[in-house]
């Protein structure tokens, strides 16, 4: 018999945690080329048209004429995307066959912990794709721009607690929707949150460029992707003015634990009846 | 007592609320293979999701190896395993890796966990499809598969939701012989099911349950001696118009316990069919007499007596 030794509660609680870790890892794994595809595809083409193609058209693109280069700009911006992006693809869509059709988490649900041990687990893992998805970007916006962008990492304290804080929002913003939107309306979530969430998330442009349109400058406010981009502008390239860090990091607390509390709500619900 | 439920009611609100379970008692002995038998909509897989910590009771308690389900679920589930009606085997592992996780998520350490699948993949005759998907296995087997993992943590009780839904009939033969197996290594079953043969195959122990509640328990011998131990003739009839007249003509001959009008048929019940099958196709005969069935006793019989109605209407 290798029964295994009777364990205290939070002992256990961890192993089964570190469990449903190494089921997420074990899937990662075997789908890491459709991942790296999946994480990396939007960076690169973005860097690639924005910073290598455009400046080489005659007259040179519009934006890179103004201020620090758009390949500073676009930086922070697109590691931005790529932790969002993460986190939906990471937690929302996998939630949404999982409660779907084929009711996959029913064993992980029955697992000897919490029932939102397993939301957490799901979050905590999106956050490290969130993480490589991120940190891809930096050499790429190297390589690929005819002007290199080099991250200024002085701050790296800095860079590590807005990245951590970020890849959790990402992971609890993609557990909102995943609990909450049916399965055959995931599509329908592109089109009417990631993308307006994305293009106002100050991803392309500075938040303090929005000045001379005010209200939309506050309205953007509402929107958690501007604090992730703006808080890694202020890490990684302080020679754009962004947001300062006082501002950024209560702000990306403040929505982690709004999103948190929501998703969680919709995952029991949608697994206790 | 393995299991333990008291007055257990589920009420399900909305703009009409239906009352799933309606005061259900039972409990259930250690080791012992037992089965809620009740048509589709009785409330038996309600009762097992509230069991199993998936649904929260109106009022009343379940307990499992004593633990309180609702107060302590996570530590109930130690207890407990599941196969459920449908197949929720995780598409994107293997078979193989679908034991091992579900034992690491119960905490084993990596070599317990392999020698544990490698030890359940023999014992259910899955070792050469291993490496299968779920997707790429039939319903019988993905069935023993989810049985396989239900029990991979050793629980004291497992709780099979209508296990043969769905499987065809070599499948099922072979689900209830796995299901005996388990019997011998000591572990309690609970299985639903509303194939009445099914029950009285593997239950050592049946309760049956009809609109939320539990209408009889017993074994099976015991079920059909107190309510059913009567042979049922069905005469199906083409009039109906002089039905209740001949019914009452019938009652009076020896052998005939009781007569009743169903849709298109008499019901006959009596101790045995010898000797009255032809007085009975004489007298049903100007009724516009087209089959006749016999039923033995059986739970079926029993649970006709107890409702009035076949377990398929």
């Amino acid at each position: 018999m290798n029964k295994p030794q009777p364990s205290s509660d939070s002992t256990l609680l961890l192993k089964t945690f570190f469990g449903l870790l190494l089921r997420d890892l074990r899937v990662l794994t075997r789908e890491l080329g459709p991942f790296l595809l999946r994480v990396g595809m939007q960076p690169l083409l973005f860097l690639f048209v924005f910073t290598f193609v455009m400046p080489r058209m005659a007259g040179g693109s519009p934006l890179s004429s103004a201020g620090p280069g758009f390949g500073s700009i676009l930086l922070p911006g697109l590691m931005a995307v790529a932790i969002m992006f993460s986190g939906i693809a990471g937690v929302a869509l996998p939630l949404s066959t999982e409660f779907g059709v084929t009711r996959e988490i029913d064993d992980r649900v029955m697992c000897p912990a919490p029932v939102a041990v397993v939301a957490i687990e799901k979050v905590v893992f999106s956050a490290l794709q969130s993480m490589i998805a991120a940190l891809l970007v930096i050499p790429m916006a190297i390589y690929i721009p005819a002007t290199p962008v080099y991250p200024d990492l002085h701050r790296w304290w800095l860079l590590i607690l807005i990245l951590v804080l970020s890849s959790l929002l990402a992971g609890a913003l993609g557990l909102a929707i995943g609990s909450s939107v049916s399965p055959k309306n995931i599509g329908l979530v592109f089109s009417i949150i990631v993308v307006p969430i994305t293009f106002l998330g100050c991803v392309y442009y500075p938040w303090a460029y929005l000045d001379k349109i005010r209200w939309l400058q506050i309205a953007v406010l509402l929107n958690p992707i501007v604090y992730i981009s703006e808080g890694l502008r202020s890490a990684v390239t302080p020679q754009v003015h962004a947001m300062p860090a006082w501002v950024v990091l209560p702000a990306l607390l403040v929505f982690l634990y709004v999103l948190g509390r929501f998703g969680l709500r919709g995952f029991l619900r949608r697994v206790i009846s | 007592m393995i299991v333990e439920i008291e007055a257990l009611t589920k009420i399900y609100e909305g703009k009409q609320s239906v009352i799933a379970v309606d005061g259900i008692d039972l409990s259930v002995n250690p080791g012992e293979i037992f089965g809620l038998l009740g048509p589709n909509g009785a409330g038996k897989t309600t009762t097992i999701s509230i069991a199993t910590t998936r649904t929260l009771p109106t009022s009343g308690s379940v307990r499992i190896a004593g633990v309180d389900v609702v107060a302590r679920p996570a530590e109930a589930r130690r207890f407990i395993g599941v196969v459920p009606q449908y197949n929720t085997l995780d598409r994107s592992l293997s078979i193989y890796e679908n034991l091992y996780f579900h034992c690491r998520y119960f905490g084993f350490t990596h070599s317990q966990a392999r020698q544990r699948s490698d030890e359940l993949l023999e014992q259910f005759l899955l070792s050469e499809r291993k490496k299968a998907y779920p997707s790429q296995l039939s319903g019988g087997l993905a069935q023993r598969v989810q049985i396989a993992r239900a029990i991979a943590h050793r629980p004291t009780v497992l709780f099979l939701d209508e296990p043969s839904a769905g499987l065809d009939p070599q499948s099922r033969l072979a689900m209830w012989n796995a299901v005996q197996v388990l019997r011998k290594d000591g572990i309690t079953v609970v299985l639903t099911t509303h194939y009445m043969e099914e029950a009285d195959a593997l239950s050592d122990r049946v309760a049956i349950v009809d609109h939320g509640r539990m209408l009889a328990i017993g074994s099976p011998q015991k079920l059909k001696e107190t309510f059913g131990a009567q042979t049922i003739i069905h005469l199906t009839l083409r009039h109906l118009d002089a039905a209740e007249s001949v019914a009452a003509e019938l009652r009076l001959r020896p052998g005939v316990q009781n007569v009743e009008l169903a849709q298109d048929s008499l019901r006959v019940f009596t101790n045995g069919a010898e000797g009255l099958l032809t007085d009975l196709i004489h007298a049903a005969s100007p009724l516009g007499l087209r089959d006749i069935a016999i039923s033995e006793p059986s739970l079926e019989t029993v649970f006709i007596q107890l409702t009035g109605r076949d377990l398929r209407e």
